[in-house]
């Protein structure tokens, strides 16, 4: 039965294009307070375009009518539960919002003297300190913009430190239940990419690492816990094996949300890490972005940073730039400041306890989760999860329904779907992280949902393979948008 | 719910980690603190920064106001906390809102398609030359000096292990423009992408025409780059250029200390299979009703892995919507009237002073400082609550007597008069 | 269902060997694991594939499989039609899909490959 959603009028609306009126406006400039100039003069004619090709004119109660009622199709965490495994979709607290829209932050332009910049500076090296202490490591970048772009940082960091050990070596090792930005960053940063094979109880197979750690392998990138929810148990020894074979040691940090104020990457073994802070640390995911990817290294890594570093000089921090051994910059300026706002603003409200409860609060959603589903899917690893669990699509498999069918039937029970087919290790997966925001009710609506579409597999399979049914869009035709793209809007 | 999960407490459910790892202290930070406070504690941080000033700093970040509208529709929670939209079906805000995005950006540069968003401009460069490196089969890439000397650090990070050979070439002393005849001497069958920016880092409307010529000529691709979208209003967009790598912070991003930002990549039909980030095309739902789903996902990293295109996974959605918001807002008048009105106040305050170049300029110009050193004129501005123009030298030595100003919408004529009577 | 004069590889790959050329496609079993195909990556004429190697790829929404060559050999031929309609791949992949034709530079290597009953024996025992 489902209890979670009813049907409602959703208003209908076109593109903006389709909208347009020659001649509507929704802008009003003040009056010029000096001469005008004519532009083909100023720039000359060769440079001055016609007009811009149906660009739109729309008036201002169109403009808040027309994204109003494109917001109402979309959900989100402000409606209800987001069970995407390693996305961590928690509550982005609104007063983030406010206190990055403070005029002295928000205008701030990065260029303005380091003098008058004193209170962004603190932010960042608040920010720096806290990172470091949650993560137990000795110094910490906030200059990537997000978690793909903190790997690559971290990657290159590696290989500056082993260039300058002698070798940068080959290849890095990379669990065949990686995210699909790990081998994606090896191969920009210049490196090949080997597998390896989790064992059958999902967890890193310490044996294979061992043979397969040689003196081209330049680094292990690991997710701890893993993307199965798993805890990573040998995480001390296998540093170790790297370490003694002159690798290093990389931890995608994206599940931080199972560790935080429970373990620290730094305490066993971890050279640099990358944390993700729109999902472990509130920032919205905004349909997509943007994020913060901050990276967090040893000592041994910290001369390779990116440039600039923060300094203190005298009572004031300020930026410095003569560091040779770094690899560069990344992105222009310091990083995304405004989702560092918010990431502290987090951080700050929570402080230390309140980040313990909730890495505890989340753990125990996911195990309370699990127990309740285990019954009627498939787990393929018994190991005890952390913030999140996988089961696959087996037994509902069997009966002709697949892990994205499910997904899909789940929207016409009133949630988002969990994440579909991902980590490839287990066939047909089902990945779902509830997070610390999840009350017990909002849980329990959602395993009733998922035990009632596990009913509807063996009852009534047509209607998961329909679904959704009672969405404004029903299934989409992804094969014809892939086969002839139409990637914009034309005149007709 | 413990006794669902099997354990008397929640610390049990942390008991199968190893001793050895577990933290055994409490985390050495400060406990957390009330709504209030929070508010405050951000109130103070900036007031220690400026506040009240007027700006004529430019340099790749700029100054515009914000309507209103945009705040308000990015604060809606279905866009604010929604996820990417792989799930087309309940992300049709999202998916629609993009797809216009993509349309708008094709139509302002004249490019065929246009991508999803990236991190910024300064990123963007080294995912087009990469593009370029893609589609040509070669590798090596030649960029202006006059590009934004922070975006060419950025490219050199990227390119050292990609085994991208960077090259740069020169600007005419005179006009501030590219170096032609510099570029013709570093082209060569190698080359797969010739990376110039327009207006340039020095404000300056420059030859790029001329250089997709001479790209073209040798089989290479011509990426070009702006920092400055307003330009875009009133600026012939790039005919020659095969990728169009760009940042949208003018377009009602705060300049928020450096980020977030939104890049672009757009470029021609037959490059998209080479594109990076996440793109949204059009498609029919199960009823024959339009729809919108993200689309030729294969070229990126959750599907191929180690052959994408790119690692980007995260972009700038919501940074993407604000530009949205505020194209619809200016509209297509607007926008021609933004970029006049900037036009005009660049071109009023250059008209005190003495720009350094005689290349045509939008809203940025070099201006040399004689009598004294541009930190010096600088000092002297921020008494009168004036935060100058970008002193050069810390970027271009044969430039440290110049700086970089910048005037759009928001500057007053009593600011120009200002810094004119301090400048002089 | 899978036609006696080709042979097939490990890798779901066909190839029809008449005289010094070849045609290659892949096998109904690849097309139905793909699901819809999108879009075909195909060489272009002149160049040359070794054995086992990729000589392009075939995608689907959610995934991209690389093709390998059964026989080594060089390109002289790529299917024009699969551009526009790379569907035709999923209904007709022995025949109007086929994806390209090429010149063997070892004929020999065809002795390797797997007759029509062993391919049907070797995708009965992978499921």
């Amino acid at each position: 039965m489902i209890t979670k959603v009813r049907s409602h009028l959703s208003q209908n609306e076109p593109l903006l294009f389709e909208r347009s009126s020659p001649g509507k406006k929704a802008y009003q400039l003040p009056e010029l307070d000096v001469p005008p100039v004519d532009a083909a003069e100023t720039l000359g004619t060769e440079n001055v375009r016609a007009e811009i090709t149906s660009f739109p004119e729309v008036s201002e109660v169109e403009t808040i009518r027309h994204f109003t009622r494109l917001s109402t199709w979309n959900y989100a965490i402000d409606y209800g539960m987001y069970p995407l495994g390693s996305c961590t979709m928690k509550y982005n607290p609104r007063i983030n919002e406010l206190v990055a829209r403070t005029e002295g932050l928000a205008w701030a332009h990065p260029y303005q003297p380091e003098a008058l910049s004193q209170g962004s500076l603190e932010i960042m090296a608040r920010m720096e300190a806290a990172l470091a202490e949650i993560t137990g490591m000795d110094a910490v970048t906030l200059q990537p913009a997000a978690g793909a772009h903190g790997e690559l940082t971290g990657i290159l960091l590696i290989r500056a430190l082993l260039e300058k050990r002698g070798n940068p070596r080959k290849k890095i090792l990379i669990p065949d239940s990686a995210h699909g930005t790990n081998p994606a960053t090896a191969a920009i940063a210049g490196y090949a990419v080997e597998n390896i094979r989790s064992s059958e109880t999902g967890v890193l197979d310490v044996g294979a690492l061992e043979r397969l750690v040689d003196g081209d392998v330049a680094a292990l990138m690991v997710t701890n816990p893993n993307t199965l929810g798993v805890f990573e148990e040998n995480i001390i020894h296998v540093a170790e094996i790297l370490h003694a074979k002159g690798a290093m040691l990389y931890m995608d940090g994206a599940n931080m949300n199972a560790l935080v104020g429970i373990a620290r990457p730094g305490d066993f073994g971890v050279d640099v890490l990358h944390l993700n802070l729109h999902k472990t640390f509130s920032t919205p995911h905004g349909g997509g972005g943007p994020g913060a990817g901050p990276v967090a290294v040893k000592k041994a890594l910290e001369p390779f940073l990116p440039a600039p570093r923060l300094k203190r000089r005298g009572k004031k921090w300020a930026f410095d730039y003569k560091r040779k051994h770094s690899i560069g910059r990344v992105k222009a300026f310091y990083g995304n400041f405004g989702v560092l706002v918010r990431a502290l603003a987090y951080i700050l409200a929570h402080g230390g306890p309140g980040l313990r409860n909730a890495t505890v609060d989340a753990v125990l959603n996911a195990v309370y989760i699990r127990k309740q589903l285990e019954p009627y899917f498939d787990l393929p690893y018994a190991s005890p999860n952390m913030h999140e669990v996988v089961f696959s699509d087996d037994r509902q498999a069997k009966l002709g329904i697949r892990t994205g069918d499910i997904a899909k039937r789940l929207i016409d029970y009133g949630f988002h779907p969990y994440t579909v087919s991902f980590p490839l290790i287990v066939h047909g997966a089902l990945m779902i992280e509830p997070t610390e925001t999840e009350g017990k009710r909002e849980l329990d609506q959602f395993i009733e949902a998922m035990i009632s579409i596990a009913r509807e597999a063996e009852a009534d399979p047509q209607i998961i393979k329909t679904a959704p049914h009672g969405t404004r869009t029903s299934r989409v035709d992804e094969v014809t948008a892939a086969r002839k793209p139409v990637l914009r809007w034309k005149p007709a | 719910m413990l006794d669902a999960c099997g354990v008397n407490s929640p610390e049990e459910l942390f008991s199968h980690l190893p001793e050895a790892v577990r933290l055994n202290r409490p985390l050495a930070l400060a406990p957390g603190i009330s709504e209030y406070e929070i508010v405050q504690y951000f109130r103070d941080r900036a007031a220690e920064n400026a506040n009240g000033f007027a700006s004529f700093l430019g340099a790749g970040v700029y100054n515009h106001f914000r309507p209103v509208m945009v705040d308000t529709v990015v604060s809606r929670g279905e866009f604010l906390t929604s996820y990417t939209p792989y799930q087309a079906e309940i992300s049709q805000g999202t998916l629609t809102t993009i797809f216009e995005f993509q349309t708008m950006i094709c139509q302002l540069t004249g490019m065929d398609v246009a991508n999803a968003s990236m991190y910024d401009g300064s990123t963007a460069v080294p995912e087009a030359a990469m593009m370029a490196a893609r589609a040509t089969g070669r590798a090596k890439a030649l960029i202006a000096k006059s590009v934004h000397p922070e975006y060419r650090e950025v490219l050199a990070t990227y390119a050292k292990h990609q085994g991208m050979p960077v090259e740069e070439f020169g600007y005419v002393p005179e006009a501030g423009t590219i170096d032609l005849e510099d570029l013709d001497r570093k082209i060569d069958d190698l080359t797969a992408a010739v990376i110039v920016q327009s207006p340039n880092f020095f404000g300056i409307v420059d030859q790029v025409g001329a250089a997709a010529e001479m790209a073209h000529r040798r089989g290479a691709l011509l990426v070009v780059v702006f920092t400055e979208a307003v330009s875009l209003g009133i600026l012939e967009p790039p005919a020659g250029a095969d990728i169009v790598a760009g940042e949208l912070q003018s377009f009602a991003i705060s300049p928020s200390y450096g980020g977030p930002y939104a890049g672009i990549i757009a470029t021609r039909d037959k490059f998209i299979r080479q594109m990076p980030g996440r793109l949204v095309g059009q498609t029919t739902d199960s009823r024959g009703n339009r729809a919108f789903c993200l689309t030729l996902s294969t070229r990126e990293q959750h599907i191929c892995r180690e052959k994408a295109t790119s690692n980007i996974c995260t972009n700038q959605a919501l940074i993407a919507l604000m530009a949205t918001v505020f194209m619809t807002v200016y509209g297509k008048q607007g926008l021609r009237e933004l970029a006049e009105q900037n036009l005009a106040k660049a071109h009023y305050l250059a008209g005190k002073l003495k720009p350094r170049f005689c290349g045509k300029f939008f809203n940025e110009f070099v201006a040399k400082v004689e009598g004294k050193s541009p930190d010096d004129a600088n000092r002297a501005l921020l008494r009168k609550k004036i935060i100058g123009g970008l002193p050069l030298g810390r970027f271009y030595p044969e430039l440290a007597d110049s700086m970089l100003l910048c005037a759009t919408e928001m500057s007053r004529r009593e600011q120009m008069d200002a810094v004119a009577e301090v400048l002089e | 269902m899978y036609p006696e004069n080709f042979r097939y590889t490990k890798e779901h790959e066909w190839v029809l060997v008449e005289g010094d050329t070849g045609t290659i496609g892949i096998t109904d079993h690849a097309q139905e694991e793909l699901g819809d195909i999108v879009y075909v990556d195909l060489p272009k004429v002149g160049t040359h594939v070794d054995q086992g190697k990729s000589l392009g790829s075939v995608e689907s929404v959610k995934a991209v499989s690389d093709v390998y060559s059964p026989v080594s050999g060089e390109i002289i031929d790529a299917n024009p039609a699969l551009a526009d309609a790379p569907e035709k791949l999923n209904a007709d992949p022995h025949g109007a899909a086929w994806l390209v034709k090429i010149r063997l530079s070892a004929p020999a290597e065809v002795e390797n490959l797997m007759t029509a009953s062993d391919y049907q024996t070797y995708i009965g025992a992978e499921k």
